[in-house]
């Protein structure tokens, strides 16, 4: 894999974040404006709550901005404007429908509940950002939050708290509350994913016989894999959910693909999926119905069947149709035509009203906040950080495949929520729990580190320097910029109880800089790695 | 209001979207074009940048290959040697910048330039300076070090440009 070094080289103070504030801004006028004009096309006048709802946006925003330049001043300047963005339209879109109802004699608070978890969303981001001093500190919980995982995929099951709710039992109610345990199962998976796999990878892609020119694994290297894979199963078959049983599948793969860059987990992925997909639709009537709705939507006999008609599928059609180009304008459309244009179909309520132009921008959002993520696992310098950051840009990527495929009939259709936008407390909280590990992890990649990397120019030595003794002294050792930072322990060395497979492989051992000499000179160069797999 | 005003609101709104998202990227530019990467393999002499001290003053800018790649020595020791590069092997392009100490070269994790190599011992070579000359000695590695294709046993002078050959790797001292 390669390593990828942060651009912020020469500059040893911390970096203005003035990136993130601007687009901040931006993002802010996204939310509020789009809020405005919901009141503005449903009622000619701003909506109640409005004062609230933009300074709970703006108190948010402000506040995570702070948060990270406390905390993270290293951290990805793009992730959290874009993910505000999100969640703004999407607040909006919410707010939109409830306000919709309210018109037409059907009240709902989900507009209100929903920001009450953004605030907490950004809450959690935050601590995330807060207390996790070093994201590898979570490697040690690897299988800690394997079981976590477990529990949260069984909880649904269990007779109190589990409920059933239109069919799929993945929903539990604890004091009052329907949480969706899966959606933090998968951050669990992710971390458990990770840890395991920076371990085991190498006896996982070169121990194993060949077969058809594919390295197969050995099976028992596949343990704890074929755990996780069985409850994926248990989840499609027990919890009747077919999105979250998909999500963990694809989780799971991806991440092998990225720890052994073997295509044969790929090839041996889609053929155990093909089989389990094949077995699921001619065993189970609801996977078949499915099938049915995803292939035949305008057939009469399957847009009128009850239960499992095409009827939602079709009416996001034509309300994506009924969009057009540029959309009917907020508050214009019918969005409400659609079952649950809230949360599964906010994609076609998005779509009538902003129309394809603003569905594709909505799209290159989350392409650049998946982008930011696989590149903050590129530029990572630890393997851990490379795979959790990988797996949870990944995941966030598939979910996103999984929704929308569904509305737009690519793939059958499948209960999950977009990230940041659909309606759903759980998700949304998962979801911005992921930001706050993708930003915690992207400042530990791009903050600069005093150790020099492979193929790198190494710092210049004075001549004045040091006369005395060897030079290889301890790499890296406090330099004056890690010294001043602090909280730097991350990028430091293995003296800090590090497991040193976590190091990058080191072959320039410089004297500490003297003179204040930059440690950071030359680390723009990115070393194509492609022939060596350790990190 | 008026189907203008909603019209413009509609459009509006769009454009608002696309420049959030078209300045999001902008923010990403260096990213998408600046940064280059550096293949070992297939590469020559990769340039180097002796970045002393007083170089401070490179930007964030990311468009290092198009930084000038004659190298401007170190102001103390004008004539003598100022860098060990490796010319050859996995390697290949890596400086280590001369100083008045001694540079270990090997596979162990103590030595100055950590060679990834099978074919180099733990402690395989050792190039110092005495008396304003830099010197070769092998440290009895196992698959010896060359001069010009011969293996040399003790302490040999070692003048700037010649390559020492050091398991797969070749490094050579340049001014």
């Amino acid at each position: 894999m390669a390593t990828v070094e942060p651009h912020t080289a020469a500059s040893t103070k911390r970096p203005s974040r003035r990136a993130e504030a601007g687009l901040l801004v931006l993002a802010l006028a996204l939310g509020i404006g789009s809020y405005a004009s919901v009141g503005f096309g449903l009622m000619d006048q701003l909506p109640d709550n409005f004062l609230l709802h933009s300074l709970v946006l703006v108190v948010l925003a402000v506040g995570a901005h702070v948060v990270l330049r406390i905390k993270a001043p290293y951290a990805d300047q793009v992730i959290l404007p874009v993910t505000v963005a999100l969640n703004g339209i999407g607040l909006a879109m919410i707010g939109r429908i409830a306000i919709g109802g309210s018109i037409v004699g059907s009240p709902s608070d989900l507009a209100t509940k929903q920001l009450m978890w953004t605030v907490l969303g950004v809450v959690a981001a935050c601590g995330v950002v807060w207390l996790l001093r070093d994201h590898r500190t979570l490697r040690k919980y690897s299988y800690t939050a394997m079981i976590v995982g477990l529990v949260l995929v069984v909880l649904p099951l269990l007779p109190v708290i589990g409920r059933n709710i239109n069919g799929a039992r993945i929903w539990v109610n604890i004091a009052g509350m329907s949480l969706q345990p899966a959606e933090f199962a998968k951050i669990a998976f992710a971390i458990f994913f990770a840890g395991y796999l920076v371990t085991n990878r190498d006896t996982l892609a070169l121990a194993g016989p060949k077969v058809l020119g594919l390295q197969l694994p050995r099976l028992r290297d596949l343990g704890p894999l074929v755990i996780v894979w069985a409850a994926s199963l248990a989840v499609l078959i027990f919890e009747r959910d077919l999105g979250t049983s998909l999500l963990f599948f694809g989780l799971f793969v991806a991440m092998l693909y990225i720890a052994t860059e073997r295509f044969s987990w790929v090839a041996i992925g889609l053929s155990m999926f093909a089989v389990g997909a094949v077995v699921a639709a001619s065993a189970f009537p609801h996977v078949q119905a499915r099938v049915d709705v995803w292939l035949n939507p305008l057939a009469p006999e399957i847009f009128g069947r009850d239960p499992g008609g095409s009827g939602q599928l079709v009416g996001g059609m034509f309300g994506l149709a009924n969009g057009g180009l540029t959309g009917t304008g907020w508050g214009q459309g019918y969005p409400r035509l659609v079952p649950y244009a809230y949360s599964d179909f906010i994609y076609t309520s998005l779509g009538e009203e902003l129309g394809l132009a603003g569905l594709l921008a909505i799209l290159v959002m989350y392409l650049v906040l998946v982008e930011r993520g696989l590149r903050t696992a590129i530029g990572v310098r630890d393997g851990f950080g490379k795979l959790l950051a990988g797996g949870l840009a990944f995941v966030m990527a598939w979910q996103l495949f999984v929704v929308i495929g569904g509305i737009t009939r690519i793939i059958p259709l499948t209960g999950l929520t977009m990230p940041f936008v659909a309606q759903g407390g759980s998700s949304l909280l998962a979801n911005w729990l992921v930001v706050g590990l993708l930003l915690r992890i992207s400042d530990n990649a791009r903050r600069p580190s005093s150790l020099p990397v492979r193929g790198q120019v190494a710092p210049s030595q004075t001549a004045t320097g040091p006369s005395t003794g060897p030079q290889p002294v301890a790499v890296g050792a406090g330099s004056q910029e890690a010294v001043e930072a602090g909280e730097a322990s991350a990028a430091v060395g293995p003296s800090r109880g590090a497991p040193s497979q976590d190091l990058p492989t080191q072959v320039v051992r410089t004297d500490r800089p003297q003179d204040g000499g930059d440690p950071m000179t030359g680390a723009t160069e990115i070393i194509d790695d492609t022939e060596r797999k350790n990190l | 209001m008026t189907e203008l005003t909603f019209t413009l609101l509609r459009l509006g709104f769009l454009v608002l979207l696309w420049v959030f998202v078209f300045a999001a990227i902008g923010v990403l530019r260096r990213d998408l074009y600046g940064t280059k990467i550096t293949a070992r393999k297939g590469r020559g002499t990769q340039e180097t940048h002796p970045a002393t001290g007083a170089t401070p003053s490179r930007g964030s800018a990311p468009s290092r290959g198009a930084a000038p790649s004659a190298p401007t020595p170190a102001a103390p020791a004008p004539t003598g040697p100022t860098r060990l590069v490796v010319t050859a092997g996995p390697l290949r392009g890596t400086t280590v910048p001369l100083s008045a100490s001694s540079i270990l070269l090997g596979r162990a994790p103590s030595c100055t330039l950590v060679l990834d190599d099978d074919y180099s011992s733990s402690r395989h070579a050792r190039i110092f300076p005495q008396g304003g000359t830099w010197y070769v000695e092998d440290l009895g590695s196992t698959n010896g070090t060359y001069i010009n294709d011969r293996r040399i046993t003790g302490i040999e002078a070692l003048p700037p440009g010649v390559g020492v050959r050091v398991g797969q790797s070749i490094v050579e001292l340049q001014r």
